[in-house]
């Protein structure tokens, strides 16, 4: 080896075959190298061992050295590496190990197996029939996906080239069939198949509403007008969600594409990205995108020599949430101010400067090219009856594996967060989750089974929303969560409008009341009747959902609202009002240092004696609870 | 390059899918791809880039590696990713690349061909460009 201090992968693993060639930065004998050259390589295995948090509660760390152990007994050490890897997901199954390059999957696999694998995969290089998962059971009966295409967890239409090409270069675009979709409609479909194609796929909205997009081209097509427009909405407001700022990022050109598609259907030549100002990253790559396609003529005046035109211009906007807001959104890009104004008539025959405009997610947009490519066909296999397709979901929180998914429509919250998300961080409880940022509700335990779609969601007082999902457990407090989202609402409110306007504000005022322990007998029928009446008569769904978090966390955790209100109580220890740090005597031992971590300082007592927190001093920061060592200081 | 028809489309997909850098097909060269989204630059990708780039320079094995950046390959908590396919070895995603975990990168799985403790990740999803490629039996290797 070269020489170097080495952690843990070079402990127990057999010799590197290659290894001493690179010593000294000599030039190693790699590239050249035909697949499967180099010693050793062409025969090895490898065993990736999960070392996940939850993996490594199940003795994932005993099952690597067993498995060291076995390779070595069993003279087979140089014919296979085994490694820890990242956590894998499936936790509750663990611990898992993968084998490459058969990319078999072992899970619940004990320290006791070891040799088995070993003995059967590593040195017969026969799997362990016992212990390979089952394909089928990654499969929700509710979800489908494409006959014949083995199903990875997730299935990504969306994010198809998120993180395989380089964004900033139309030509891996171009190789991965990019513009296929668009020389397919200009040459060989009439904006009515376009149409057709794209109502027989079921595709519907990804910005929140879930409207069929087929129907809303059809409705800005069939408008008569001399002008129209296409509109990419990529404002993406919801606070936690970054599903079309990724998108964009990593694939900026499958939204031209497809808005090239939508203005040759609609009959439209000009379309605008509205894309918030705060991403610049996005911006950049969608400004390269969008003269590489000028250039090869993918854009601009007659499009592959089709006759046909369009051009693409991006607008920045500054971030106000409304703004998403279609209405909100033309207004602002008109130039006045981004306020919404009511429906109808709806953009389809009035939108921008008055003119018919198709307006979409950027979600909604990356689809189309693959509908177009595929087939209406094969897009409708995949999900459930009504909501086809995929849906990309920026899963974060108290969660193990936060990141972006993309899954078939039918996958239930449960797969997500637990087999994909790998559960709750530090083995804490799961509480829920919100799904559908400021204008959703929260999905409690028990409906973790639902499979996902516009029409389960909303049954279940949530909303499909954006993608934002956001997992919560036992240490956040829905009263807290419920003052979060409302304080954004107030915040975000245009104040066009009364109920929406005056509404947050009250709703605002009340839970803070009740997060400080000042809650009132009957704040809750208030919230429940001022929410109630904003969802009625709010200009527009900024207004029209801002009661939605309180009045879901009302429904399904009534009794902790209770407790803040009658009993001066949080029971998660979130609402700081509310907490009382004490220090219990018959544990503290009077080391002094919860009194030297105090910042106020309000902690007092003799040298190991027991000491005493100052209530009326004490700001709750909690310091003391974290510095104690011997568990004296208690939180309630 | 000029303004295309759809025939010059056409053929220069057919090029380009065969030359563009990708992890997707079997190639002679070993590839990295660096995740460099907004998440990816945030946790440090520039600099695990760059450490990546001066050890290849360093073994001198410059002609046989292929670099390039993606966006996000959707695995947030462990940013930065970087995905490499070195001939005769599993196409692998590591996690948490460091500037030192870029370094160790080159030199053991590059350059030594083992695979490194503690940073592989799972593969999201396969791919469903290549998937329905595979089966129209144009290749793709997964
Ligand atoms: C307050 C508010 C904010 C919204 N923010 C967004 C947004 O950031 N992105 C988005 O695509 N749609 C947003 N919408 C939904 C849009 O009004 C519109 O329905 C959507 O852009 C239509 O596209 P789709 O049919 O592709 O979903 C928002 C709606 C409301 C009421
Ligand atoms: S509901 Fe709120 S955001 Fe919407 S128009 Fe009324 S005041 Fe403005
Ligand atoms: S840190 Fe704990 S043990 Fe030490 S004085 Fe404070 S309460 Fe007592």
């Amino acid at each position: 080896m070269t020489g170097e201090k080495e952690v843990a992968e070079s402990r127990p693993i057999g010799a590197a075959p290659v290894g001493a060639a690179a010593s000294g930065g000599m030039v190693a004998p790699v590239g050249a190298a035909a697949p499967g050259a180099g010693a050793a390589a062409g025969a090895r295995q490898y065993l990736l061992v999960c070392g996940g948090e939850g993996c490594q509660s199940w003795k994932s760390e005993e099952l690597f050295l067993a498995l060291h152990q076995q390779a070595e007994t069993l003279g087979v050490k140089n014919e296979v590496q085994i490694i820890r890897t990242g956590c894998f997901g499936f936790c509750e199954k663990g611990p898992i190990v993968k084998v490459m390059p058969s990319e078999t999957f072992y899970c619940g696999v004990k320290p006791e197996d070891a040799k088995e694998i070993i003995a059967g995969r590593i040195a017969a290089k026969k799997d362990v029939e016992r212990l390979v998962y089952k394909k089928e059971e990654r499969l929700a009966a509710t979800t489908r996906v494409p006959e014949g295409a083995f199903y990875n967890k997730q299935f990504r239409i969306v994010l198809r080239n998120c993180g395989v090409i380089d964004p900033e270069n139309i030509d891996e675009y171009i190789a991965r069939d990019g513009y296929a979709a668009l020389g397919k409609a200009l040459f060989t479909m009439s904006p009515l198949e376009v149409v057709a194609e794209l109502r027989a796929s079921g595709l519907r909205g990804r910005g929140g509403a879930g409207f069929p997009t087929g129907l809303k081209w059809e409705l800005t097509r069939v408008a008569p007008s001399d002008q129209k427009y296409v509109i990419c909405n990529a404002d993406e407001g919801d606070p936690g969600a970054y599903m079309d700022r990724a998108t964009i990022e990593g694939d900026p050109h499958s939204v031209v594409e497809a808005m090239a598609i939508c203005g040759y259907t609609v009959g439209a030549t000009k379309g605008y990205v509205y894309i918030r100002a705060e991403y610049p990253l996005a911006i950049e790559r969608l400004k390269i995108a969008i003269r590489q396609a000028e250039e090869y003529g993918l854009l601009g005046k007659n499009i592959l020599g089709s006759g046909v035109d369009f051009e693409l211009e991006i607008r920045l906007g500054a971030g106000a949430f409304v703004c998403g807001e279609e209405t909100a959104l033309m207004r602002s890009l008109e130039g006045n101010r981004g306020m919404p104004v009511p429906k109808p008539p709806y953009p389809a025959t009035s939108g921008l400067w008055k003119k018919p405009t198709v307006i979409n997610n950027v979600e909604t947009f990356a689809n189309v090219p693959m509908v177009i490519l595929k087939g209406s066909k094969w897009f409708a296999s995949i999900g459930t009856e009504k909501s086809t397709g995929t849906k990309v979901f920026a899963l974060t929180g108290k969660i193990r594996n936060s990141g972006l998914v993309e899954v078939p429509m039918g996958t239930t919250l449960r797969e997500i967060i637990f087999d994909i998300g790998g559960g709750i961080r530090g083995g804490r409880k799961f509480k829920g989750v919100q799904t559908g940022g400021p204008s959703g509700g929260i999905i409690t335990a028990k409906d973790l089974d639902a499979p996902i779609s516009y029409e389960s969601l909303t049954a279940l007082g949530s909303m499909m929303g954006s993608g934002g999902m956001i997992v919560m457990d036992e240490d956040d407090c829905v009263v807290d969560v419920s003052k979060f989202y409302m304080d954004f609402c107030v915040d975000e409110s245009c104040g066009k409008c009364a109920p929406c306007r005056i509404g947050t504000n009250q709703m605002y005022t009340i839970l803070d009341r009740i997060t400080k322990g000042n809650g009132e007998e009957g704040d809750l029928g208030k919230l429940e009747k001022i929410g109630q009446a904003m969802t009625k008569a709010s200009l527009c769904m900024l207004g029209g959902s801002a009661a939605n978090p309180t009045l879901s966390t009302i429904r399904h955790f009534r009794d902790e609202y209770m407790e803040h209100i009658h009993d001066h109580k949080c029971r998660s220890g979130s609402c700081k009002a509310l907490v009382r740090f004490t220090i219990l005597a018959d544990k503290c031992i009077g080391c002094g240092l919860c009194a030297r971590r105090c910042p106020v300082p309000c902690i007092s007592g003799e040298k190991k004696g027991v000491h005493v927190i100052d209530q009326a001093k004490c700001v709750k920061c909690g310091e003391c609870f974290v510095s104690c060592k011997f568990g004296a200081v208690v939180k309630a | 390059m000029a303004k295309m028809t759809v025939a010059t489309l056409n053929e220069h997909r057919a090029t380009m899918k065969k030359t563009y850098p990708t992890t997707l097909q079997p190639s002679p060269l070993t590839r990295i791809v660096v995740g460099m989204g907004t998440c990816g630059i945030a946790a440090g990708a520039q600099e695990a880039w760059d450490e990546m780039k001066k050890s290849i320079a360093e073994f001198g094995i410059e002609a046989s590696v292929q670099m390039k950046k993606t966006g996000c390959m959707g695995l947030c908590q462990v940013e930065p990713t970087v995905e490499i396919a070195v001939p005769g070895m599993p196409t692998v995603i590591y996690g948490k690349v460091t500037a030192e975990v870029a370094k160790r990168l080159v030199r053991k799985h590059i350059v030594e061909k083992t695979l490194i403790d503690g940073h592989i990740q799972d593969r999201p999803a396969i791919d469903i460009v290549a998937y329905v490629k595979a089966s129209e039996g144009e290749g793709g290797t997964r």
